[in-house]
This record gives structure tokens, C-alpha cells and sequence, in this order.
């Protein structure tokens, strides 16, 4: 197992190396830099161009500035942020917990609703619940995430006023954030309607991010279990007088993990790029909405160390996955 | 009265292209404590006839009979629930392939203790040690350690052993063995046939042995019942059978087996199961029997009495006189 973890880490080089070469080269290949967009519509002189370039380094040849950066990064120093002055790396973990706290939230969401779902569909195979379901995971899946938020702060939010808009908690609640997550902050402060707040504005972006989601996992649990629900092994628990729901829901469901579990993994990534829209979308004070404005903002130094924070992450998210098949499937395990 | 009773059981599989009748009109008894072994080629539905009656085939098939009946209790208008109580527990079946018929997520453990649950509802301590008794009884060395190994980690012989643990956990009255050697090397299944054997022996449970190895049944039935292309077509006991074969297709199996080849060559049945679109006007095995004629052809032959093992054949072989026709 150790060595396995190893050996993978190993991969892990060639895609770091990848993703600082393109998260320095695409920022970069964006019109403007991030003096230009300081400095505005008054524009600016040619010598105090000159100047502050050569202050930030952006005079030099684009391999040293390169260099530079990476060289940085493997001693810990993502760089400071253009605009706020403030180490890359403290705002990242500053936001962080604002996206882990809307993702989390957004993944429950999606195993909770979609792995009973795969299992009824494939159960029900072919009846009306089945096509009902997949053709709404179908929907799910193809719909732009922007328009489904926009039309859903329309009805629940607009029509029917259920729902805040945006934000993370109601602006008459104010307390300390020791641990950055708003339903644990909330709770821990005493202040009454504080956590239901919290609760309140969780609800639609949580919906919005975790539909693609949930409509992956529908569809892949369904198909995993039609599989598994033609083994030998099932006919034997048939044989065994097991009820139904033991069978589905236990010998069944636990083979058919598998490959449920990949796509979870792979939805982490989708999570994350998911995030960024429904976060600009409910003014979500995360790292979705931090990486949209600073590239806006031109702020190479922010730009890249998100990109590489999140790539990391999604690496290290699938690195866990790989691990847990052995740990649901023990014939794996050997391999 | 038998403990397992069947009478003109039919199975009906919807297909693609009709309705393909697996099953034709099937009798069976199985008493207690009796062997009975169901021989034919691939196809000739014997397994099938089986599931019917654990109620596992898939819900494209049909299943209609004047009688399936067991331990005196009505299977057919038995609801699904009543009949869960009872099938993995009076009624067990074992599968042909141990490898695949287990759980890969799960200990064999696991899986003998969880029957035990359901059917007996033991305490945990007390399932344990019945699942090591069970180990011991199916001749699982060091049975406390094998209880936490997986399938995979087992041979395929010894999984074989799980799969019959398992099935007699509850101490059921009658256990179907649906080809349990077939995927088993040879010394691996007389071991298991000896076993089963035993096993009745102690235990005193019915057993029917679905195979199409006429070696097997010759070493373990009691009774032999023929099937083919979903009809019984001969049914005796072994002794008798072996002797004198009333149906000219048991005779011809008979002469394919190895052990009685007097040529260089080994005689074998030309031609294959009829299926679903070359089903015979007459009698079914006519186009592949080296007896029939004009009459066999077209007209389906009634089963005999029980004196000629009841087969369904116009000139029944071994016999003194012909039946008059």
C-alpha cells in the first residue's frame, strides 16, 4: 500500500510541473497585464509603465519570470497578491473553507439523492420511474449551470421569497469565524436564527452545484447496479430467502460502488469548476468567485497559485478514491 | 407423500423473437432422504425446472403447473414473502459455479452467519460457532481462520464447500444441487460428491443433483430422472436404468459414456437439442433417434407406465414384447 502511494505520488511531478506551465502561460496570454488594468481608463505614461515593471519584474525574459515562479513555489511562496498585497496562500486558505463548506454540502446532496435513485431506476428497470428518472438526470446534466441558478433564485427566491439570494449568512448576524465553516461558526455563536441563516443561504447554491452531480451519480450508479444485478452472487442471496432491499440495497449496491465511487471522484473536479460560476452567481465568498476577479483583476500571482492549489487538490481527492476501492471491494486490494 | 412434488410444470421464457418453452409438462417427486439425479444435454431444462421452483428464475419467464408442492405446502399460491421464509431454509439450492456464486465484497463468513440471521435469528456468539461447526461438518480445515478470508482468497473447491455450508445452515429438508462439480477438477469433484452424500446421510435431507454427467450419477443417484428438450422422458432407478435403458435417447447417452465404448471410436448423439424454431411435430428427440419412423414424426408419444420408466417413446427399448401401439 505504501508503495503504491509513493508511486503514485510520483505521477503526481509531471501534472504539478504541467500546471504551473499552463496556469503561467494562459494568464499571461490573456490581452493586458495587471499594471495596465490598475492604472485603468486614465491610462499611464510610458516611464511609469517602464518603472513599475521592472519593480514587479515583469521586464525580464518570460523563461526567467517562469523560473522564478516555480523555484518559489517548490519553497512554499505562491507570491504575494497584486492587488491586496496579502500572500496568495493565506488568502487561499482564508476563502477555502467557504467552497469546502458549499462542496461538501453540494456532494452530500448529490450521493444522498442519486445512489437511492440509481438503485430504484436499475431495480425498476424499464418502468416508468426509471425513464422518468434518467430523463431528468439527463436534463440535469445537460442544463447550463448559470441559467439553472438564475431560474432558480426566480422562483424561490423572487417568486416565492423562501430563499436569500446570495451571501453566506443575513447581515444582522456578525461573530467570530474560528473555523471559516458558516453552519459550524453559526451554531457555536449562540445567536439565535443564526444557524438557520446560514442553513437559509446553503440551500440554493447547494442545489445548483450539486445537480451535475447528482445526475452523474444517478446514471452511473443505475448502470453499475444493472450489472451487478446479473452476477451469480445475487441469485445465490436470492437463493438465501434475503428480502429485496437487502439484496439491492447491500449486496448489490456494494459491488456496484465501484464505479460510483470513480465518478465521485471525477465530480470533485467538476465540483471545483462548478464552483466558480454558482459562487459569482451568489456572491459565494470563496475561491471560486477570488480566481473569477483576479483574473479580471490581472493578478498573475493569485491566478496561478488557485489554479495549482485546486489541481493539487482534485490530485489528491482521486489519490483517496484509489485508495477506498480496496477498501470497498477486497479482491482489488491484491492488485 | 413425497416432500417435493411437481406436476405438468411448464416454464415460458418471453424472447425477443416468441415465447420459447423451456419446460414442457414436467412430473417430479423427490422423498425424503432420497437422491434424485435430473440428467439431459445443455438445454434440456432441467436447471430451469429447478429455479422454477425456488422461484429464482428472471421475471421474463412464466411459470404454470397443476402442482408444485413441498413439505405438504402449496409453492404456487405461496406469496413471495412466505416463500423467502422458506427457500435458504427448508429448501436450499447450491450453483454450478462457486467461484462467481459468492459475494467478492464480502467475508464467506459474513455471508454463512448473515442465512443464519435471517432464518434462525442466533445471536452473534452463537452464529459464530455454528458457522465454525458448518466448516468443520463440510470438511474446512482451520475453520476459524477461513471465516474471514474472501471468495478470492479461496480455491475453487473450497468455495464449493462455503456455498454447501451455507445451504445446509439452516438444516434444510431438501438441497438442490445444480451441477456442483461441473466447475471443479476431477479429484475435486468426487470429494464433493462424497460429501453431499454424507452430508444426507447425516442429516437425512432430500437431494437433487442436476447434472449431465452420467458418471456422476451412476457414483451418487438413487433414482434418475432423464430430461430432454424439456420433457421428462425416462425415469428409474439407477440400478435398473444403467441396465436396461426403456428410451432409445438414455440408451444412446448411456453408449456415449467412455467407461462402455467397445469401438475405437466413442459413439456419440448427432445433431443437438431441438430449440425454439426446430421443435418436431412428433416425437422431440425423433430427428436425432436412430429408431424412429414415420409415426415417431408425427405423433407425440404419451409417457409409458412406470414398469418402462415411464418413457415417452412408441418402441420403448429392453423389453420383452413391444408395447403394442
Amino acid at each position: 500500500m505504501l508503495n503504491y502511494v509513493l508511486a503514485r505520488l510520483l505521477t503526481f511531478i509531471p501534472t504539478f510541473i504541467g500546471v504551473t506551465l499552463v496556469s503561467f502561460s494562459f494568464i499571461r496570454a490573456l490581452p493586458g497585464d495587471p499594471i495596465q488594468v490598475m492604472a485603468g481608463e486614465r491610462g499611464i505614461s510610458e516611464e511609469r509603465y517602464a518603472e513599475l515593471a521592472a519593480q514587479f519584474g515583469y521586464d525580464r525574459p518570460i523563461y526567467v519570470q517562469y523560473w522564478d515562479y516555480l523555484t518559489g513555489v517548490l519553497q512554499g511562496d505562491l507570491g504575494v497578491s497584486f492587488v491586496t498585497k496579502r500572500p496568495v496562500w493565506d488568502e487561499f486558505f482564508s476563502l477555502f473553507p467557504a467552497t469546502l463548506e458549499l462542496s461538501i454540502c453540494a456532494m452530500i446532496f448529490a450521493v444522498a439523492l442519486g445512489l437511492p435513485a440509481g438503485v430504484i431506476a436499475a431495480v425498476n428497470r424499464g418502468k416508468f420511474f426509471d425513464r422518468a428518472l434518467m430523463s431528468t438526470a439527463l436534463v440535469g446534466y445537460s442544463m447550463p449551470i448559470f441559467w439553472w441558478a438564475l431560474l432558480l433564485i426566480i422562483v424561490f427566491s423572487g417568486n416565492l421569497q423562501w430563499t436569500p439570494v446570495s451571501g453566506r449568512i443575513g447581515l444582522q448576524y456578525y461573530f467570530p469565524d474560528p473555523t471559516g465553516f458558516m453552519l459550524i461558526d453559526s451554531l457555536a455563536s449562540g445567536q439565535k436564527g443564526a444557524f438557520l441563516s446560514a442553513v437559509r443561504h446553503l440551500i440554493l447554491p447547494t442545489i445548483v452545484l450539486g445537480t451535475i452531480p447528482l445526475a452523474v451519480i444517478a446514471r452511473q450508479t443505475r448502470s453499475a447496479m444493472l450489472e451487478v444485478l446479473g452476477e451469480d452472487y445475487i441469485r445465490t442471496a436470492r437463493a438465501k430467502g434475503l428480502t429485496p432491499a437487502r439484496i439491492n440495497g447491500i449486496h448489490a449496491l456494494r459491488n456496484a460502488l465501484i464505479p460510483v465511487v470513480t465518478v465521485i471522484g471525477l465530480s470533485v473536479g467538476t465540483l471545483l469548476a462548478g464552483a466558480i460560476l454558482t459562487e459569482t452567481i451568489f456572491s459565494w465568498p470563496g475561491i471560486g468567485k477570488w480566481m473569477v476577479d483576479s483574473i479580471f483583476r490581472r493578478d498573475y500571482p493569485v491566478v496561478q497559485g488557485g489554479l495549482l492549489l485546486v489541481a493539487v487538490l482534485v490530485m489528491v481527492v482521486n489519490l483517496i478514491v484509489d485508495m477506498l476501492y480496496g477498501l470497498i471491494n477486497p479482491k482489488i486490494r491484491k492488485r | 407423500m413425497s416432500l417435493l412434488r411437481i406436476r405438468n410444470l411448464s416454464v415460458e421464457f418471453a424472447t425477443a423473437s416468441g415465447r420459447f418453452r423451456a419446460v414442457d409438462g414436467v412430473d417430479q417427486d423427490v422423498d425424503e432422504g432420497e437422491i434424485l439425479a435430473i440428467v439431459g444435454e445443455s438445454g434440456s431444462g432441467k436447471s430451469v425446472s429447478m429455479l422454477a421452483v425456488m422461484g429464482l428464475l428472471p421475471w421474463t419467464a412464466t411459470v404454470t403447473a397443476d402442482e408444485v408442492s413441498f413439505d405438504g405446502q402449496d409453492l404456487l399460491a405461496m406469496d413471495a414473502a412466505a416463500r423467502r421464509k422458506m427457500i435458504g431454509k427448508d429448501l436450499a439450492m447450491i450453483f454450478q459455479e462457486p467461484m462467481s456464486s459468492l459475494n467478492p465484497c464480502f467475508t464467506v463468513g459474513w455471508q454463512i452467519r448473515e442465512a443464519l440471521r435471517i432464518h434462525l435469528g442466533m445471536g452473534r456468539r452463537e452464529r459464530q460457532a455454528r458457522a465454525i461447526e458448518l466448516f468443520e461438518q463440510v470438511g474446512i480445515p482451520d475453520p476459524e481462520k477461513r471465516l474471514g478470508a474472501f471468495p478470492h482468497q479461496l480455491s475453487g473447491g473450497m468455495n464449493q464447500r462455503v456455498m454447501i455450508a451455507m445451504a445446509i445452515a439452516c438444516k434444510p429438508k431438501l438441497l438442490i444441487a445444480d451441477e456442483p462439480t461441473t466447475a471443479l477438477d476431477v479429484t475435486i469433484q468426487a470429494q464433493i460428491l462424497d460429501l453431499l452424500t454424507a452430508l444426507r446421510d447425516e442429516t437425512g435431507m432430500g437431494l437433487v443433483l442436476i447434472t449431465h454427467d452420467m458418471g456422476v450419477v451412476a457414483e451418487t443417484a438413487e433414482r434418475v430422472s432423464v430430461q430432454y428438450a424439456g420433457q421428462k422422458i425416462e425415469e428409474q432407478r439407477v440400478g435398473p436404468l444403467f441396465r436396461t435403458p426403456h428410451h432409445p435417447y438414455t440408451a444412446a447417452l448411456l453408449d456415449a459414456l467412455p467407461e462402455r465404448a467397445t469401438e475405437k471410436h466413442l459413439p456419440t448423439i448427432p445433431g443437438v437439442v431441438p430449440g425454439q424454431f426446430d421443435r418436431p411435430e412428433g416425437c422431440l428427440f425423433s430427428p436425432r433417434c436412430k429408431f424412429a419412423d414415420a409415426k415417431c414424426k408425427a405423433q407425440v408419444p404419451p409417457a409409458l407406465g412406470p414398469d418402462l420408466g415411464r418413457a415417452r417413446c412408441f418402441y420403448p427399448l429392453n423389453t420383452d414384447e413391444r408395447v403394442a401401439s
